[in-house]
C-alpha cells in the first residue's frame, strides 16, 4: 500500500468500547517447607522454578538504641564481605562469581539483610561462602580503614543531595532521637570506629536464634532445608540482649523549612502515625492512602502533577518498622510554585479526611492493592523479599492470601474512618527543603514555618 | 555469527531457561513477538517505537521525551487520565521511557486484563490525544522531571548528559536527550502531529506481550485492536556514524552542587550490529574492570591505592549495554576527593587497561564473568514485564527477539584474545574525558 493511499483513510474512528476484565485467574498458593534449626534459625524454602536461579535473603534483628550502633553497624555492613578465615576480599568475590553469585548487604534500623543469588545447581556452594561470612568474618584492618575513609566520604555526597536532607529531616520530626530518625552516622564517630568494635559487634547480633532465612527458587523445599542445616550447622549462638526500645514519639510543631539557597526546587516531605499490617483497620488505611497519594491515580498525583504540573513524582506511602508504621508523602515542587503546592496537598488531605471517597475510587485502589501484591511475588526476588519482609515482620504466609480478602470487604465508610484518623492535616507534621529566601514567605502566609539553616 | 553452543563447561553448571517464542505480523507493518508462559496469572505488554532521542530535530532537544509523556494524555477513545486508571484499575502497573535509539511502553497486569492493556496500546498508536492544554501541562512536569534529577541535584545527568558533547561532534549522537528549557517550551502540537505521523507508524514499532495466555488467543486479540491502524511507510533511519576520534579531547563541566570532583571518559565502541563478537568482548570488558569486589578497577583504585570512592565502567548511555545502535560508547566514571588526583586516577585506569591489553585475563576470569553475566539475564528474565521488554528490544534492534537466550552461548565464544584486544581498542587518542569540578562546599 502507498503511503498516499493510507493517508486519504485515515479518518477520526468511531468510538470504540474499553473491553472489561475477565473472569481473574485464582491466585496460586505459596507452599513453604519450613524448619527451625537447632540453632534457632528459622529457614523457609519455596519452589519456584521459572529460572534457573536461587533467591536467598537472610534477616538478623539488628535494632538497638545503644550509642555508636549507626555507625558500627553501618561501617559493619560495609566490610563484612571483606575477608573471613577461608577467603580475603578478592576471593570471597571470585568463589562467588564462579557460582554466577552475589551478596549484598542491606541495613535498616531494624535489621541487616544479606540478600544472595546464585545459579540454584550451586546453591550449597553459596550457603557455604554465607557460613563462612557469618562464622568467620574477620574485619581486615586495612579494608576496615578503606571503607571507613570510603564512608567518610559517601556521607559528605549524601548530605548534599536535597532528596537525603529532605528524608533526614522528616527523620528528625518523626522520630526524634530514636534509632528510626536518622540513617547517616556522624562522620566523626565514624572515624573513631575501630576492625574490633565491628567484630564485637558481629560476635554480638550476628547470631542465628531470631534469624530467618528464606530461600526462593528452582529448588526443592524439602532437600534444601537439609542443605541449609548442614551448611549452616557451624553458625550457632543468641544475640546478646538488647535493651527494649520504645516507639519513636513525633516532634509535632511548625513546618520546619531547611533552608538551600539558590534550589530550583523545594523538597516537601510529611509525615504521620499509621496503622500496623496485623492492625483491623490497616487493609482501609492501606486504600485510604492509595486514593490519597499511593498510586499514579490518586488524588495527590492526579491534582499537583496531571492538573497543576508543580511537580514529576509526588508519592505517598506506608512503611512498616518493628516497633510502629507510618505515612509519609513526599514532592520535589518548582521554587515558584512552592506554596500553591503546599496548599493543593493540605486540600487534598483535608478532603480526603472530612469527604468519602467514591464508588468508583474505592474499586480502582482495591483492585491496584490486590492485583500488585500478586505482581510483587510473580518473580524468584521478589516473592523472596515479599515473604523475608512478612515473616521477619512477624506476620505468616497466609496473611497474603488473607489479605486479598481483607481488601475485598473494605467499605467507604472504613476508608473514611481511617482518612479522619490517619491524614487529616492536623495529624501531619511537615519539612521542606528549599531556597528560604524565596519561600519563606510564601509558606508562612500558609502554615507556621520555622526556617533553620540547611547544613543541620 | 557464531553458533549459540555453550561451552561445555558452562552447560554443566547451569541450563539456560527456555521460552516459546512466535513471531508474528501485521499487515500494516506492525511486528509482533509472543512468548506465552502460563507459570503465573500475569502479563507483560510492551510496545516499541524505533525513535529515540538521537532522532529528534534540532531546535526540538527532548521532544522525543516529551512525546513519551504525551503518548499518556488520552487518545482516540480515551479521555486525559483514563489510561492510567484503566492500567490501575485492573490491578496493573505502566510507565514507559526514552532511550537514545527507542522509546517503550509496557503494563505489567493481571492475566484478565490482557484484552483490556493490548487496547490501550492499540488506542495511542491509532492516535494520541494531544492538545494544547495537555502540551502546557507535560512540559510543566518534565521541566519538574529534569529538577529534580539533573539541575536541583549535585552530579545529575553526569555523565549521561555531558559526555556525548565531547565524545561526538553531530548534533544526534551529542545533543542533550532531555532538552534545553527553550526548546521544551518551543513546542507545539502540530510538531508532536508530525513526529508521531512519521515515527510512531505501526511498521515503526514492535509488541510483545509475555505471560499467562495462549499464542493463538493473543494472535486474534493483537489482529483485532491493532489490525485497523493505519498503516504508515516506516521512516528510513539515517546512518549517524562518525569518523573515529584522532586525539584525545577532554573537557571541564562545574558542578555547583557537587562536594567533590569526579570524572568520565568515553571511548567509541564496536558496532554491535554489524559484529555482535567484538562488541560482546567489550562488554566482558567492561565487567572484568569493574564488576564486583574482584574487578580489575575495583581491586587497583578502590582497594589497593584508595584513589577513588568508587569507580565504573559500563556500555551504553544508561548502562543496559544491548540498548543502542552504533555509535554507542563505553563510559568509565569514578568519584574521588582529591581534584589533584585527576590525572593520577586517569593514569591508574590506563594501566589496567594496559594490563588487560599486554597480559590478557587471569585464570577463571573470563569464565566467572560470563557465569554472573548469564545470571543477570536469567534474573532479568524472570520477570514477565522484563521479558517482554527485552524480547522487543532485542527484535527491534538486531531484529532476534531470542538474541537474548542465545546470549550466554555468544558469550562464550568470546576468547582471551578478543578481550585484550578490546582493551587494545580503547586508546587515548580514541577517548574524550569530562572532568568536573565541584563548586560546592564540603
Amino acid at each position: 500500500m502507498s503511503p498516499q493511499a493510507a493517508a486519504t483513510r485515515h479518518r477520526v474512528a468511531k468510538q470504540l468500547p474499553v473491553p472489561g476484565l475477565t473472569k481473574p485467574a485464582r491466585p496460586k498458593r505459596i507452599t513453604t517447607a519450613e524448619r527451625v534449626l537447632d540453632s534457632g534459625l528459622r529457614v523457609v524454602a519455596v519452589r519456584r522454578p521459572t529460572v534457573p536461579m536461587v533467591e536467598v535473603r537472610l534477616r538478623v534483628p539488628f535494632l538497638s538504641g545503644k550509642a555508636h550502633h549507626l555507625t558500627r553497624s553501618t561501617l559493619l555492613s560495609d566490610t563484612v564481605l571483606t575477608g573471613t578465615e577461608r577467603y580475603d576480599r578478592n576471593g570471597l568475590a571470585i568463589a562467588l562469581g564462579e557460582l554466577g553469585g552475589d551478596i549484598s548487604v542491606g541495613l535498616d534500623a531494624d535489621r541487616l539483610l544479606l540478600s544472595a543469588s546464585a545459579i540454584s545447581a550451586r546453591l550449597p556452594a553459596l550457603l557455604a561462602i554465607m557460613a563462612d561470612v557469618l562464622t568467620s568474618a574477620s574485619y581486615p584492618g586495612g579494608e576496615v580503614a578503606g571503607e571507613r575513609e570510603r564512608l567518610v566520604e559517601r556521607i559528605t555526597l549524601a548530605h548534599s543531595q536535597p532528596s537525603v536532607i529532605a528524608n533526614e529531616a522528616l527523620g528528625r520530626r518523626m522520630a526524634p532521637n530514636h534509632p528510626y530518625g536518622t540513617s547517616l552516622p556522624d562522620i566523626s564517630d565514624v572515624e573513631d570506629t575501630t576492625a574490633v568494635q565491628l567484630r564485637a559487634l558481629h560476635s554480638n547480633l550476628v547470631r542465628p536464634r531470631g534469624a530467618l532465612l528464606v530461600i526462593v527458587g528452582d529448588i526443592v523445599p524439602a532437600r534444601v532445608l537439609d542443605t541449609v542445616a548442614k551448611a549452616l550447622s557451624g553458625w550457632t549462638g543468641n544475640q546478646v540482649h538488647i535493651k527494649a526500645l520504645s516507639a519513636p514519639v513525633p516532634s509535632r510543631g511548625p513546618l520546619v523549612l531547611l533552608d538551600r539557597p539558590g534550589s530550583v526546587q523545594t523538597s516537601l516531605r510529611f509525615g504521620g502515625a499509621a496503622l500496623r499490617r496485623e492492625d483491623p483497620g490497616y487493609p482501609a488505611l492501606q486504600l485510604a492512602n492509595l486514593a490519597f497519594g499511593g498510586m499514579f491515580s490518586s488524588r495527590w498525583v492526579e491534582n499537583i502533577r496531571e492538573d497543576k504540573g508543580y511537580t514529576y513524582s509526588p508519592r505517598s506511602s506506608l512503611d512498616h518498622a518493628t516497633l510502629g508504621s507510618t505515612f509519609s508523602a513526599s514532592a520535589d515542587v518548582a521554587t515558584e510554585v512552592t506554596a500553591p503546592a503546599l496548599v493543593e496537598t493540605l486540600y487534598e488531605l483535608g478532603r480526603i479526611s472530612s469527604l468519602p471517597i467514591t464508588e468508583a475510587e474505592l474499586e480502582l485502589v482495591r483492585q491496584y492493592a490486590i492485583g500488585t501484591m500478586s505482581l510483587s511475588i510473580s518473580t524468584q526476588a521478589g516473592l523472596a523479599s515479599t515473604l523475608s519482609g512478612l515473616l521477619g515482620g512477624g506476620l505468616s504466609v497466609e496473611w497474603l492470601a488473607e489479605h486479598r480478602e481483607r481488601l475485598g470487604a473494605v467499605t467507604i465508610a472504613d476508608v473514611a474512618e481511617a482518612s479522619a484518623k490517619f491524614l487529616a492535616p492536623s495529624k501531619i507534621v511537615a519539612v521542606a527543603v528549599g531556597d528560604a529566601a524565596q519561600v519563606a514567605g510564601p509558606l508562612s502566609g500558609i502554615l507556621d514555618v520555622e526556617v533553620t539553616s540547611g547544613t543541620a | 555469527m557464531p553458533s549459540p553452543k555453550p561451552a561445555a563447561k558452562q552447560s554443566s553448571a547451569f541450563r539456560a531457561p527456555t521460552f516459546e517464542l512466535v513471531h508474528h505480523r501485521l499487515a500494516n507493518g506492525l511486528r509482533v513477538v509472543l512468548a506465552p508462559d502460563p507459570s503465573a496469572p500475569v502479563v507483560g505488554i510492551s510496545v516499541l517505537y524505533d525513535v529515540g532521542f538521537r532522532s529528534e530535530p534540532e531546535g526540538r532537544t527532548g521532544f522525543a521525551h516529551l512525546f513519551e509523556h504525551l503518548m499518556f494524555q488520552g487518545s482516540a477513545n480515551l479521555e486525559k487520565l483514563e489510561h492510567f486508571r484503566y492500567v490501575q484499575a485492573s490491578g496493573g502497573l505502566f510507565n514507559g521511557s526514552t532511550h537514545l535509539d527507542y522509546t517503550n511502553y509496557f503494563e505489567a497486569l493481571p492475566s484478565n486484563a490482557f484484552e483490556r492493556g493490548l487496547f490501550l496500546e492499540a488506542d495511542r498508536m491509532r492516535s494520541p490525544r494531544i492538545t494544547e492544554e495537555n502540551m502546557a501541562n507535560q512540559i510543566s512536569v518534565v521541566k519538574e522531571e529534569i529538577r529534580v534529577n539533573v539541575l536541583n541535584r549535585p552530579y545529575g545527568g553526569f555523565p549521561w548528559l555531558v559526555l556525548p558533547p565531547v565524545l561526538f561532534d553531530t548534533f544526534p549522537n551529542a545533543h542533550n536527550g532531555y532538552g534545553g528549557f527553550e526548546d521544551l517550551q518551543n513546542a507545539t502540537v502540530p510538531d508532536a502531529a508530525a513526529f508521531f505521523d512519521s515515527y510512531y507508524a505501526p511498521a515503526n514499532a514492535v509488541l510483545c506481550v509475555a505471560g499467562d495466555f495462549r499464542a493463538e488467543q493473543g494472535i486474534e486479540l493483537i489482529e483485532q485492536h491493532f489490525g485497523g491502524i493505519r498503516r504508515r511507510k516506516k521512516p528510513v533511519r539515517p546512518d549517524f556514524a562518525e569518523p573515529e576520534l584522532s586525539q584525545q579531547r577532554r573537557e571541564v563541566v562545574t558542578d555547583a552542587l557537587a562536594p567533590m570532583p569526579a570524572l568520565a571518559i568515553g571511548y567509541r565502541v564496536p558496532d554491535p550490529g554489524a559484529d555482535l563478537h567484538t562488541y560482546l568482548a567489550t562488554l566482558l570488558l567492561a565487567e572484568i574492570l569493574s564488576d564486583g569486589d574482584a574487578s580489575r578497577l575495583q581491586r587497583s583504585l578502590v582497594q589497593a591505592q584508595r584513589l577513588v570512592i568508587d569507580v565504573g565502567a559500563y556500555l551504553g548511555t544508561f548502562g543496559d549495554p544491548l540498548e543502542e545502535r552504533d555509535p554507542s560508547r563505553l563510559n568509565i566514571t569514578a568519584h574521588y576527593s582529591d581534584q589533584a588526583s585527576t590525572d593520577r586516577v586517569i593514569a591508574a585506569i590506563d594501566a589496567e587497561l594496559d594490563r588487560v591489553a599486554t597480559l590478557g585475563t587471569e585464570p577463571g576470569e573470563l569464565d566467572r564473568v560470563r557465569t554472573k553475566l548469564a545470571a543477570t539475564v536469567f534474573r532479568e528474565l524472570d520477570q514477565v514485564l522484563n521479558r517482554s521488554l527485552e524480547f522487543a528490544k532485542f527484535e527491534l534492534l538486531f531484529g532476534n527477539a531470542a538474541l537474548i537466550l542465545e546470549l550466554p552461548g555468544l558469550l562464550a565464544e568470546v576468547t582471551d584474545a578478543d578481550v585484550r584486544a578490546a582493551a587494545a581498542r580503547l586508546t587515548p587518542a580514541g577517548r574524550a574525558i569530562v572532568e568536573l569540578i565541584p563548586g560546592a562546599s564540603r
